[in-house]
């Protein structure tokens, strides 16, 4: 006979007893730390102050989270969660305050995303368990990982080495410089790595941007916020425009025709005054604030609220938060949709595309998506492009960004996410050491301008480089799904498509 | 006995292809029978690629009517209703039918299921062996994904259907040999394999008609063997019908129900492998002469100079 076996705790009792546990543990370390504060009354002698509400607010606040994370496991539920947590918490504590219908409104919209967490979570709990598998090795993620958190770290770091001073130049000439290349030669990756099909007027798209957020912004008052996501939906608009026309073109007449594309952009941009104000541009365009905290000296600007002493480096490391989380979420979407059916139609549209009609796959459609998105992610660089520079003028978007960053791409290696930082490092870092070259006076005396030799140099790496490794930095095709080996994909085998 | 007669899957009417002054194909008629195996045959430059290439939508036929009809043979009465209609396709009676002749070529692999190969293969060489056949279920794939709304979200639904797509290609790759070398790019196989991986490609499109160009092409005899296994199979287990263009007459004669053959761009004969190889006409095309008197006035000259040799 079997021995009867304790039946298996509901979900609800783990995530309960768990909650309690970490409730307890809470209890007894802020009983310490946040229960009592010390003062010096006007005696001067020490004073305990009980704080008991702090310890009970801290001692919920675990108790909750620690239910929630018991409660939704699946990571895409807990995205959803989160934010219909902090929502309802901000919506109760503005119904308690200042403005008690606003403020329950917001709760409310906060508790209906945290009720739809519930649904969500069973029913991505019951996916079923992949027969194979798209994602990279364990190492190549910590890379990742690595990666991304250095380039968190990276502004602070700057900051505590140089000082405010200092570190501008770094975070801002190289950090979000860099960055918002990365950006762009990873929105034209979808089009000339993934699609295969030569884009040589990408800055048409950077220049929709970057015009959508200063037209907006100064005529209508629209924020930042509000311009990013029609920044990108106007240059996909645009992308869509210029698809048509070339949907037929390949090779050579491709390149000219995305070419011309870029050029007509910019000739507009500069003959139509009424419009954009021609040759002198936009200028006084709102610079970005902290989610409305603006960056400045007064007292309701960011430093005043934070605390901190004013400096104009804040605003340069927002920026290079923006940038930053803008790349990455290129770079995610991209990963993400080279695994899906309409990367691999992209794919398989630039290894062959008369093999992809005989599939079925409708090329007009897959070839329209690519330009599309790929201009949304070059609108989005655009915007922010304006919002830092709070000026742009057609001067900003002539032939040679395109040029740039089709070299980018090409340097990158066709298709390679990791590639195409490297080579945007690599040319847009390059280009900016080149300027400090100073020491090169000693050698070749006074008269010699270093600066004036930068191009020359940059061209002579470029071409040495291309000797060395003619497919770019990266040449080899990561799978996007395999069955039990995941093995790179010889660059000799990829197809650079009919670009 | 002639089940291209009385059931067919595809009927080709009046099909004329022009290129310039030259005409590939001149007033072509044929049937491909639903579950046989059709052998296009005919000597080099015939036609018998263009005709093809009408079939699956790649060229635009001068003239013609190319009618398909799933399920069971449409009649002409609802073909002819359909043509004056100014469709493209329509569901008739139940049944579906397509006129391949106003339908895009990617259309013709979506809708009307022809599945082709070409005779210089096109695989997606940088991709994987296992990628070529997900991509050939593109379709499925992407209404499951939500047109990639759902599938950004990796919803259980796209999650399943991927993996039905996986198991799909697995099957086809136990079913061909390959499943060894699934993470292979394409590019890499030897020329047999990317021929069988090519067929089993265009039959993960899930077709009702497979169109292959030369698919014996380039085989050695143990490969050749192994081909006809393969359209045997998929004749009798997937039920498809195939249409075959081969030089091969091995695996032509083996394999086929029914041999249609071309010459010039006009059809010369028709039937079952049997009669057609008797033929005096195909006999003809294939010596590379014009008429019959010709023939025997050659094989009289070649036993002459045999004659003459000792
Ligand atoms: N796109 C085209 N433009 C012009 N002529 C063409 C075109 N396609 C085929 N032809 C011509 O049509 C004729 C028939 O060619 P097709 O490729 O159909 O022959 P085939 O029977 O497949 O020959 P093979 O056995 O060599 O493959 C040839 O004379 C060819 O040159
Ligand atoms: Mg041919």
């Amino acid at each position: 006979m079997a021995a009867p076996t304790a039946p298996p705790r509901s979900r609800l009792q783990t995530a309960l007893g768990d909650a309690g546990f970490a409730a307890l543990v809470t209890f007894g370390l802020s009983f310490p730390l946040l229960a009592f504060r010390t003062e010096q009354d006007m005696q001067n002698r020490l004073v305990v102050e009980p704080r008991w509400s702090w310890s009970l607010a801290a001692v919920l606040a675990i108790f909750c989270a620690r239910l929630l994370a018991g409660l939704i496991q699946d990571w895409r539920a807990r995205a959803l969660a989160i934010p219909g947590a902090l929502v309802a918490i901000y919506g109760g504590s503005l119904a308690l305050g200042p403005s008690f219908s606003a403020g329950a409104l917001t709760a409310c919209a906060g508790l209906v995303l945290l009720a739809l967490a519930f649904p969500l979570d069973a029913r991505l709990r019951q996916a079923p368990a992949p027969a194979a598998r798209s994602e990279g090795s364990d190492r190549s993620r910590l890379f990742a990982l690595g990666g991304v958190l250095a380039l968190f770290l990276f502004p602070f770091v700057m900051l505590t080495l140089l000082g405010p001073a200092g570190s501008l130049k770094w975070i801002n000439n190289y950090g979000v410089q860099i960055l918002i290349y990365v950006m762009l030669g990873w929105g034209l990756n979808i089009v000339v790595g993934l699609a295969g099909l030569l884009d040589l007027g990408y800055v048409a798209f950077y220049a929709v941007g970057a015009y959508s957020y200063a037209l907006l912004s100064t005529t209508f008052g629209i924020s930042f916020w509000l311009c990013l996501p029609l920044a990108g939906i106007l240059a996909a608009f645009w992308g869509v425009i210029l698809g048509f026309p070339v949907l037929r073109l390949r090779g050579d007449y491709l390149a000219i025709v995305t070419m011309a594309f870029g050029e007509i952009i910019r000739i507009v941009l500069i003959n139509w005054t009424d419009f954009s104000n021609g040759y002198a541009g936009i200028s006084s365009i709102p610079r970005v604030t902290f989610f409305g905290v603006p960056f400045t000296a007064n007292e309701d600007g960011f430093a005043a609220l934070f605390g901190l002493e004013f400096t104009p480096i804040h605003r340069t490391i927002f920026l290079y938060f923006l940038i930053l989380c803008l790349a990455l979420l290129t770079n995610a979407v991209t990963l993400r949709l080279r695994r899906l059916p309409i990367g691999r139609a992209w794919e398989a549209l630039r290894e062959d595309e008369i093999a992809c009609r005989s599939l079925g796959v409708n090329t007009v459609n897959t070839k329209l998506t690519a330009f599309a998105l790929g201009a949304m992610f070059g609108g989005f660089a655009g915007a922010f492009f304006a919002v830092r520079q709070n000026f742009v003028s057609p001067e900003s978007f002539t032939f040679i960004e395109s040029a740039t960053i089709l070299a980018i791409v090409v340097l990158g290696g066709m298709g390679s996410q990791v590639g195409v930082a490297l080579a945007a490092v690599a040319m847009i870092g390059g280009t900016e050491i080149l300027r400090e070259l100073d020491f090169l006076k000693h050698i070749f005396g006074g008269s010699f301008d270093p600066a004036q030799y930068r191009m020359l140099i940059f061209g002579l790496a470029m071409v040495v480089m291309m000797i060395w490794k003619p497919r770019g930095l990266i040449s080899t095709r990561a799978p996007s799904i395999f069955l039990k080996h995941k093995r790179a994909v010889a660059g000799s085998l990829v197809r650079e498509g009919h670009g | 006995m002639s089940r291209w007669l009385d059931d067919p899957l595809l009927s080709v009417e009046g099909l004329t292809m022009r290129f310039g002054g030259l005409t590939a194909v001149s007033d072509f008629h044929m049937r491909v029978g639903r579950g046989d195996i059709t052998a296009l045959i005919g000597p080099n430059g015939a036609g018998k690629t263009t005709v093809f290439n009408c079939i699956t939508g790649f060229y635009k036929p001068t003239q013609g009517r190319l009618a398909l009809a799933h399920a069971d043979a449409a009649s002409t009465h609802d073909v002819d209703a359909l043509t004056r209609s100014g469709r493209r396709f329509a569901s008739m009676g139940g049944r579906d039918l397509f006129l391949l002749e106003r339908m895009a070529d990617y259309e013709i692999a979506a809708r009307a299921r022809v599945a082709r190969t070409f005779q210089n293969i096109r695989l997606f060489a940088g991709m994987t062996v296992l990628e070529n056949l997900i991509v050939a279920q593109h379709n499925a794939l992407m209404r499951a994904s939500g047109l990639t709304f759902f599938g950004l979200l990796n919803t259980p639904g796209h999650q399943r259907a991927e993996a039905a797509a996986v198991a799909r290609a697995v099957g086809w790759l136990e079913r061909i040999n390959l499943i060894g070398r699934a993470d292979d790019p394409a590019g890499a196989l030897p020329y047999g394999d990317q021929r069988r991986l090519e067929i089993a490609r265009a039959m993960c499109v899930d077709p009702v008609l497979l169109c292959l160009d030369e698919p014996a092409a380039g085989l050695n005899p143990r490969e050749s063997a192994q081909l006809t296994a393969l359209l045997r199979s998929i004749r009798d287990h997937d039920g498809v019908s195939v249409l075959l263009i081969e030089h091969d007459m091995s695996v032509v004669m083996q394999v086929s129900d029914h041999v249609v053959v071309l010459d010039y761009g006009r059809k010369i004969a028709d039937g079952a492998p049997q009669e057609v190889r008797e033929d005096p006409r195909v006999i003809a095309a294939y010596l590379g002469v014009d008429d019959e008197a010709e023939v025997i006035a050659a094989e009289s000259e070649i036993a002459r100079l045999a004659g003459e040799a000792p």
